[in-house]
């Protein structure tokens, strides 16, 4: 690797690793912040949308693998069945791997459409988990999926800007 | 060789999303059905909240800084206002002690003289909520007591009131206690007023209480108080736990519609005391045919 002209390496690669583990680790954080009553049901699903940010936009480098994992510290973080969030990341994270190229072709009001899609699965998988379980489906809980497709286009925006942020002053 | 016929591949990517897809999703239901069933996976859960733990922290400080805050700037007639209410409230509790005292020795005398065992008494640990429910199928807090402060799983969580929950998993610096609201968790009760034994189930949805299984005719009336009965010897004997706000008696069923609300602040308070210590009950007997034995039995007899 040192033999290679780090310019190069760096217009190949303008996102690095510690940004998107930050940004899925800020993800968790958002996650658990002291959401309570009405809140709770209409926050969006932060890690889920991060998750599939860096899905469609770098799938060789977040797949789903990573997805899972960060699904397993969600599990023990929101003290759900060990593996519920994980399946549900899984899926999600598919969907974004492999729609990846389609999605990107969609300007960001497009797109939202589509990620709907893929919200709307995965909140319907967790749901249908947790009613085989434990017996009981909470209607409220489906808000967040709303939440979440209406904050696509600023977490887009914000998540291309800091990459264009840290691209221009690598340049320099 | 089949290698052969696929394109070729600049990059080396791995298992295509499919295969991956596949074995991920099979580990997660994997992992579910062990954790639902057989609790196996309690030690890596702790594990793995070692990594987390941080990460929680530090999304409650700006909550946690915010109140310190609020507790530093408080206005001074608030302190003051709060003061006097304390030493009223302190002066009533004395009284009350006193008596409690009194009573605590003649019920020992009592005891003594129809040679009954006398009730043990249970210590308590002060412990802090430190994050309420993140999910909302589920009615469950975390508090800062965990393996280090000897807390163990099925512990009762009270507050200066009553009852507020279950001990359900222990963490080495956490626990987990289930609100006595999460569905359909059970605490065996009693009426103050005329000692009916009862059983109270957590509604789930609501912040409510429900006595189920409660014959129509059954005396009861609004305005009862609900305290812990001790039969099972998981909960300890007399603590408040709800208070009857509605009763439906509808002829239609064979059982009255009974809905409570929890008198300890169970979706209120910071502070809550875990009981340690409470005493063992001795083993209940066997009973003499299971229910299995009981059923081939009457198949037996069919045929």
């Amino acid at each position: 690797m040192a033999l290679h002209n780090p310019n190069k390496t760096e217009i190949q690669r303008p996102v690095g690793n510690i940004f998107i583990f930050s940004s899925l680790i800020i993800a968790v954080l958002l996650n658990g912040l002291p959401w309570e009553g009405v809140a709770l049901m209409l926050r969006p699903d932060f890690v889920a949308m991060f998750l599939l940010y860096w899905c469609m936009h770098k799938p060789m480098r977040i797949g789903i693998g990573m997805a899972w994992a960060v699904g397993i510290l969600a599990d023990v973080a929101d003290a759900s069945l060990f593996g519920q969030h994980a399946l549900t990341y899984t899926l999600l994270a598919f969907g974004g791997v492999v729609l990846h190229r389609r999605l990107q072709m969609f300007d960001l009001r497009q797109q939202t459409t589509q990620v709907f899609g893929l919200f709307a699965l995965t909140y319907t998988v967790y749901a249908l988990m947790h009613w085989l379980i434990d017996g009981d489906v909470v209607w409220g809980y489906f808000l967040g999926c709303i939440s979440s497709t209406l904050l696509w286009i600023p977490l887009s925006l914000l998540l291309q800007g800091l990459r264009q942020l840290r691209m221009g002053r690598d340049s320099r | 060789m089949l290698d052969n016929t696929h394109s070729f591949r600049f990059f080396q990517r791995g298992p295509s999303p499919v295969v991956r897809l596949v074995f991920f999703v099979t580990l997660s239901l994997l992992l579910m059905f062990m954790d639902a069933r057989y609790r196996y996976l309690e030690s890596a859960r702790s594990a793995v909240s070692v990594i987390v733990a941080p990460i929680q922290s530090l999304a409650t400080l700006p909550a946690r800084i915010w109140n310190d805050v609020g507790d530093y700037v408080a206005m001074q007639s608030t302190l003051k206002n709060s003061n006097h209410d304390l030493q009223t409230q302190h002066v009533v509790d004395a009284g009350q002690l006193a008596r409690l005292q009194a009573l605590e020795l003649e019920n020992k005398q009592l005891r003594d003289l129809v040679a009954l065992p006398i009730r043990e008494s249970y210590t308590t640990t002060l412990a802090e909520i430190i994050y309420s429910e993140r999910d909302l199928f589920k009615r469950k807090v975390v508090i800062n007591k965990g393996a280090d402060a000897s807390v163990q799983p099925g512990q009762i969580v009270m507050d200066d009131i009553g009852i507020v929950g279950q001990v359900t998993r222990v963490f080495p610096w956490l626990s987990e206690v289930t609100l006595i609201t999460e569905k359909d968790h059970v605490v065996p009760v009693q009426v103050l007023r005329n000692g009916l034994r009862t059983i109270v189930f957590g509604a789930g949805d609501t912040s409510q209480l429900a006595l189920r299984y409660m014959p129509i005719s059954s005396d009861i009336q609004e305005g009862d108080v609900l305290v812990t009965s001790g039969i099972d010897g998981t909960y300890p004997a007399g603590i408040s736990v709800a208070k009857v706000t509605k009763i439906e008696r509808d002829p239609a069923y064979p059982f009255a519609r009974i809905t409570c609300l929890p008198l300890g602040g169970v979706d209120r308070h910071k502070h809550l005391l875990i009981l340690s210590a409470q005493p063992k009950l001795p083993e209940m007997p066997a009973p003499e045919i299971s229910v299995e034995d009981a059923k081939n039995a009457k198949a037996k007899r069919k045929k």
